[in-house]
């Protein structure tokens, strides 16, 4: 590195530390002792590049904040977190082929990754033959427990489940009949398996269900079996993917299954982002359940929302998945600093029971590698954000789901060798 | 009774996008034999002139008009899905012609970069891009051809396709500049908004008919009363019909082959134009519109009898009936009583994706014993 680069860094890093100094306090030092490269692994092409791009700004952004405020402390030297990005290009086989360069190539630490659980059903044997650390920061099926996966985004417990009890019994739906409509694949089935169970349980009735292909826009047939199936109001929960809830909001509203004739949606898979997508005409009234929301009255959401508007612009939102993974960030480097190395095995243990004030309040990683949650229900409004009505406790999470049947009476526990990945309460 | 409205009213809806979308491949691969299979991206790019219409149409100058911008957004996308349909032509199909598997490869490839336009490059420029080449042929058509001969012939032509850069690049500019949504490329889908009076429903006979099916079904209508009287009544109609019947003959005679070429296929792809604008009012907006569609575009027009109109309308109602009829479990509605082993095989085809399995294998099995579809086409074209 010649001189001039060298006082440009320096010149530049310390800009930066005195902005956040300015606003956030906490101490800093412009002068590295040394740097750690991380993975960031995304699709930056292809169909998923859309979602996926804006967890690599946060990403980004949540490395650049650490960074400035002084990097990671580890061994008695601060460290300055680079990065390297690698696109999975919306292709789940190129996801393990990234990971493994990652690895065995730039020799990172840690792998920050994934949306699809087909991205990450590819990755997981990589990461668990090359003992490496996936964190992987989306709401999901559950129904899996690595040792080599960290799992910040909800298990169904901290989503779908609080967001059925909500709509049977607290809902102005409350009581009636639910229909259950999502995209053909493993996490509307899987999820609409829990919700099966747990209606049945609850002492309601689900009329009917139908799953549309991937890229079929065409809603006429679902929508005259909701009307056969749900004459006068009920419940419908939706777990459609991206486009395919355009058309399907888009024609239900035109058929007159509206709020206001007592026709309420649940929705697993649209935030703030989606909302802007679809359009809040057509989904006001209706319902969604996330852990994080942006329209959290909190002082550490507003910043988190404002920070990101700020990097990337003013017209950007910020949504549950992206707040995942500006957590899994800082509670590597929790972890980290609390290991006091980077190696794997060390930090694996240190990041169990590590606690961060995120923006949607504190989170806490537990013995089976997920993060105890806050569950919000919101409904959507005019202007294209959640109404917050219901804000549960903190969720502990399970991997594996009490109300699915082939999973029920199982637990996950990486801290106790004796127990591990799936093992009878 | 309610039932059967409802499930006709369902099966003509259905239908209808199946054959507003397949009625110009009818025209493309129908009459003049070109496997196009850029034909959904050509409905991509209605769907997107659309979208541009209504941001238009949101300025302040033109929010009065913003009920109408539909009716606007139809012409608008036929002609410039046309114009896209003649580039096309001109530039790639004209030279395959009679090699139908390299006309498949090479459409294939339009498909992908056309789809990778839209992803990569601002919508106000793609504007001003269509702008220029539709300002460009109305020069070439419209001037009187001794303008472009002897010694200033060349200073005209260099005169008329400067203006059409200019006003090409004026539109982008003003566009970009007035409208910021277009201005910046994005691989996001868009939203088309249908105005305020089209969205929600009709109550009659208490059902409920949605108005945009409506509007879809009377677009379909319009559409295919105008393409058979233009193909059997109209002077250019005969001619398509003369080249598509024998090509040499029709050439002796005094057609130029090449004009009807290009006027048939510009006629097949604004009537994709067409489908886009429905399409659009149904989904959302993206570069993946067109691949949802391709594959129901050549099977109705397979089904119905390459090159026959009345067969393209028939397919499509069918395929439209059988969806309802199987994808809502009807027949359950309709016989509560059937036996049970034959109930629970209807009620598990009865959700989308086995509905969709079960109408693909039905046309299969249909195209084993009439591989011409329902109306195969008789006479020199097939000998040949």
């Amino acid at each position: 590195m010649n001189l001039s680069r060298k006082i440009f860094t320096g010149i530049a890093t310390a800009a930066m530390a005195t902005t956040v100094t300015a606003c956030g306090g906490s101490d800093s030092s412009g002068n590295f002792d040394d740097s750690v490269t991380v993975g960031i692994l995304h699709s930056l092409s292809g169909t998923m590049a859309i979602s996926e791009s804006t967890l690599v700004d946060t990403e980004k952004m949540a490395i650049e904040e650490i960074n400035a405020s002084g990097g990671v402390f580890v061994d008695g030297k601060f460290h300055k977190i680079e990065y390297i990005v690698e696109d999975g290009a919306s292709d789940w086989p190129t996801f393990a082929e990234k990971s493994k360069k990652l690895i065995d190539q730039d020799k990172v630490p840690v792998v920050f990754g994934g949306w699809t659980s087909a991205s990450r059903k590819a990755m997981l044997p990589v990461y668990e033959s090359k003992d490496a650390f996936l964190y992987y920061p989306i709401q999901y099926e559950a129904q899996e427990c690595s040792n080599n996966i960290f799992y910040t985004g909800a298990t169904p417990n901290q989503q779908s489940e609080p967001a059925t009890e909500f709509m049977f019994k607290r809902s102005p739906a409350a009581g009636k009949p639910f229909f259950l409509v999502g995209s053909d694949y493993v996490f509307p089935r899987t999820s609409n398996t829990i919700t099966k169970a747990q209606v049945k349980a609850l002492g309601g009735k689900v009329v009917g269900e139908d799953y549309l292909p991937l890229g079929n826009t065409e809603v006429a047939p679902i929508i005259s079996k909701i009307k056969v199936a749900l004459p006068s109001g009920g419940i419908i929960i939706n777990t459609l993917n991206g486009d395919q809830n355009v058309a399907f909001f888009k024609q239900i509203q035109d058929a007159g299954i509206t709020p206001s004739n007592g026709y309420y949606v649940m929705n697993y898979s649209i935030a703030e982002e989606e909302i802007s997508t679809i359009g809040p005409e057509f989904l006001e009234g209706h319902y969604g359940a996330w852990n994080y929301m942006m329209s959290i009255d909190s002082v550490a959401s507003k910043k988190f929302a404002a920070r990101f508007k700020k990097r990337w612009g003013a017209d950007r939102v910020v949504a549950d998945p992206q707040e995942s993974a500006y957590n899994m960030v800082y509670l590597w480097k929790q972890a980290v600093e609390k290991a006091g190395t980077f190696d794997d095995n060390a930090v694996r243990e240190a990041l169990v029971g590590e606690k961060f004030d995120a923006p949607q309040g504190p989170v806490e990683v537990m013995p089976n590698h997920h993060l105890s949650q806050t569950v919000r229900i919101g409904q959507i409004n005019s202007e294209g954000g959640f109404t917050i009505l219901e804000e549960t406790g903190v969720v502990l999470p399970q991997a594996w789901n009490q109300k699915h049947p082939s999973s029920k009476g199982y637990a996950c526990d990486w801290t106790d060798a004796s127990k591990g990945e799936k093992y009878k309460l | 009774m309610q039932l059967i409205i409802e499930s006709l009213f369902n099966s003509v809806a259905i239908g209808s996008v199946l054959l507003i979308a397949a009625l110009g491949l009818a025209i493309v691969f129908g009459l003049m034999g070109v496997i196009n299979l850029a034909h959904g991206e050509l409905m991509m790019v209605g769907a997107y002139s659309t979208y541009v219409i209504q941001l238009i149409f949101k300025l302040p100058i033109l929010k009065p008009f913003y009920d109408i911008y539909v009716l606007v957004a139809i012409v608008v996308a036929f002609i410039v899905s046309g114009v896209v349909g003649i580039l096309l032509e001109r530039t790639v199909i004209r030279r395959l012609y009679g090699s139908p598997l390299e006309t498949l490869l090479a459409t294939w490839g339009v498909s992908l970069i056309l789809q990778q336009f839209v992803r990569s490059v601002p919508l106000a420029y793609a504007t001003g891009f269509v702008v220029t080449i539709f300002i460009s042929l109305l020069f070439s058509t419209f001037t009187p051809k001794k303008l472009f001969q002897g010694s200033r012939g060349k200073l005209i032509k260099a005169g008329a396709l400067s203006t059409s850069a200019v006003a090409g690049v004026l539109t982008a500019g003003l566009l970009a500049s007035l409208v910021s949504k277009l201005s910046r490329a994005s691989a996001r889908n868009v939203d088309v908004t249908a105005p305020a009076w089209m969205r929600g429903g009709i109550d009659l006979f208490g059902m409920t008919f949605p108005k945009t099916r409506l509007l879809i079904i009377f677009i379909t209508i319009i559409s295919v009363i105008a393409v058979s009287f233009f193909l059997n009544k109209s002077v250019w109609g005969v001619r398509i019909r003369a080249v598509t019947q024998n090509r040499e003959m029709s050439e002796c005679l005094g057609i130029s082959t090449e004009n009807v070429d290009l006027i048939t296929f510009g006629i097949g792809s604004g009537l994709a134009g067409i489908a886009g604008v429905a399409v659009s009012l149904l989904g959302s907006v993206g570069p993946n519109v067109g691949v949802n569609y391709i594959v129901g575009c050549f099977m109705v027009v397979v089904l119905g009898g390459v090159g026959n109109l009345l067969g393209t309308v028939i397919a499509s109602f069918s395929i439209g009936l059988l969806t309802d009829i199987i994808g809502s479990g009807r027949l359950l509605t309709i016989w509560p009583n059937m036996p049970h082993q034959l109930a629970s095989t209807v009620d598990f085809f009865s959700t989308t994706s086995m509905a969709r399995v079960m109408v693909f294998a039905l046309i299969v099995a249909f195209l084993q014993y009439r591989p011409a579809g329902l109306f195969p086409q008789k006479g020199r074209m097939m000998e040949s």
